[in-house]
């Protein structure tokens, strides 16, 4: 069996309120990873179209979209898993191709988070967890994730400040990414200044600046059989690894809360599938919804044992100069997360960073780069390892 | 043949609630007389919090309630300065999980507990609540 390859890679830029259509905003990403691909729409045999859902107004977007892109009569459908529905797709794709199903797919990831008002948004938020037993106390995305952050504080000594330090690198690199929507500097005083927008409490101990941009986006990934990545392109990057993994979606389901279950059981798997530990990886895209997000994946991947991550970040090690760069894209902190594209979009960012057209952002000579990207407040996880 | 009546007493729990129809409705009984309540698996005996009517290990639906009367755990807390829609006349407001061993319970902290006397690992006790707008939930208190 052979391996499965990504031939191109694209996405929008990452706006807030695109001034179009979820057709129009998905014709961008795959628009750039089609010319990426230099391949034309005949060539996709299947598509998997990925977004959260409570965002679409379209009823069923696979079909509206693989019509505007002229990916009819190929099957397409809808797939999701909250915020790593592209993650997920890449999964199903990697599947579909080394099933020997199809040789070419296109996983294709899109958000108009802004195709709702902020109304709507608001009352959707609150049905983000357990309808029936959570839901009715009032509880919302940045307050589950302040509760890790508060057990993390309590158990290792995590300071407020050190998820601010990521705050302030995912902002370095933000500034250099020209499709991130919060381009702006963040520096430590921002959240030392009470009368600062960064300093505001959301949920504590988390602040403003401790919480992604929400955005509008679409990426778009290209798949292929070994053969077929070698025929069409001179650049393939390899799919090592693609571990996914679940858990209780009530918090009072689970055991742990200083770390995601659902990431470092991704992880094992992907780690095992590529013939990889932790010290292999070049260079990595975690899923920083939140600063704390950030923290917790590098224990949770295995760059520091648990309760050293803070570590990480007070060296400098996740910066591009640094041991294992981390989101030198600027992550989803400023780069933006528009919930379905995120996954593509942390996957593209990767394969430009393996083939070493990352621009100002590149890394030094990578070989072999890592995935993490998770659904709700760690309800499903996925870890994909990409090699050249 | 008359219209078949709806069983939707779930309606009254929380500030919003947003299903009425559950099979463990009884739930709702059981806090309109002061008792929290979970399910215990006659089968094998696992204890579940939230209360389920269905057993996914013994794949049957023989369960018994046992009442959260013991103290439990603080194990962590978040205090929200903005809530979902709904919630507004609620804020601020803490939500919590309390950890009593065989099972945890997430729910709110008691308005009358400020956040500066929260440590976690601290013993509280989960007690009914009667909401201003007449719903029902369940809220953590010192031991």
């Amino acid at each position: 069996m052979g391996k499965v390859g990504i031939i191109g890679v694209g996405q929008s830029s990452f706006v807030r309120g695109f001034p179009g259509s979820i057709k129009e905003l998905a014709f961008q990403g795959f628009q750039e990873a089609m010319k990426d691909a230099a391949i034309t729409s005949e060539d996709i045999e299947a598509s998997i179209v990925c977004s959260a859902p409570e965002y679409d107004k379209q009823r069923s977007p696979a079909g509206v979209l693989s019509e505007y892109l002229g990916l009819t009569p190929q099957p397409t459908c809808y797939l999701e898993s909250l915020c790593s529905s592209s993650s997920m797709g890449i999964r199903m794709g990697y599947s579909l191709i080394k099933s020997g199903l199809h040789d070419v797919v296109a996983v294709i990831g899109f958000q108009k988070m802004s195709e709702i008002s902020s109304a709507e948004s608001q009352e959707r938020m609150g049905r983000g967890a357990d309808l029936q037993w959570e839901s009715p106390f009032g509880t919302m995305m940045p307050a589950y994730y302040a509760m890790y952050a508060r057990a993390h504080m309590d158990k290792y000594g995590t300071k407020p400040e050190d998820l601010a330090a990521i705050r302030v690198k995912a902002s370095t690199y933000g500034q250099i990414n020209d499709k991130a929507v919060y381009r702006k500097a963040v520096n430590m005083e921002d959240f030392a200044n009470p009368d600062s927008r960064m300093a505001g409490s959301v949920a504590s101990p988390l602040r403003v600046g401790d919480c992604c941009a929400n955005a509008d986006g679409s990426s778009c990934i290209i798949m292929a059989s070994e053969e077929k990545a070698r025929a069409l392109s001179d650049k393939p990057v390899w799919v090592l690894g693609v571990g996914a993994a679940s858990t209780t979606v009530n918090l009072a389901g689970r055991n742990l809360f200083t770390g995601l279950t659902v990431a470092r059981d991704a992880a094992r798997e992907a780690y095992a599938m590529a013939g990889i530990g932790p010290r292999d990886i070049d260079v990595a895209e975690v899923h920083d919804c939140f600063t704390i997000a950030e923290l917790m994946a590098y224990e949770n991947l295995g760059f520091a044992e648990p309760g050293q991550g803070v570590e990480l970040i007070r060296n400098k090690e996740t910066y591009r100069e640094g041991r294992i760069p981390v989101n030198v894209d600027g992550g989803l902190l400023s780069k933006g997360h528009p919930i379905g594209a995120t996954g593509g979009s942390q996957i593209r960012t990767i394969v430009l960073q393996l083939r070493g057209e990352a621009g100002e952002m590149q890394v030094k000579d990578p070989e072999i780069g890592l995935v993490h990207n998770i659904g709700g407040v760690g309800l499903y996880g996925n870890v994909t390892i990409l090699g050249r | 043949m008359s219209k078949k009546e709806i069983d939707d007493r779930f309606k009254k729990f929380g500030t919003v609630s947003f299903i009425g129809q559950s099979k463990v409705n009884d739930f709702i009984d059981y806090l309109e007389q002061g008792k929290i309540m979970g399910t215990k698996c006659r089968d094998c005996g696992m204890m579940f919090f939230p209360p389920r009517a269905d057993c996914y290990k013994c794949l049957t639906s023989n369960m018994e309630w046992f009442e959260v009367s013991k103290p439990g755990k603080l194990v962590t807390f978040s205090k929200l300065q903005f809530g979902p829609i709904g919630f507004e006349n609620d804020l601020p407001y803490i939500i919590a999980l309390l950890d009593f061993d065989e099972y945890k319970v997430f729910g709110r902290i008691a308005d009358q507990v400020p956040e500066n006397e929260l440590s976690i690992g601290m013993q509280m006790k989960a007690v009914v609540n009667k909401l201003p707008n007449g719903q029902l939930n369940y809220v953590f208190e010192r031991a």
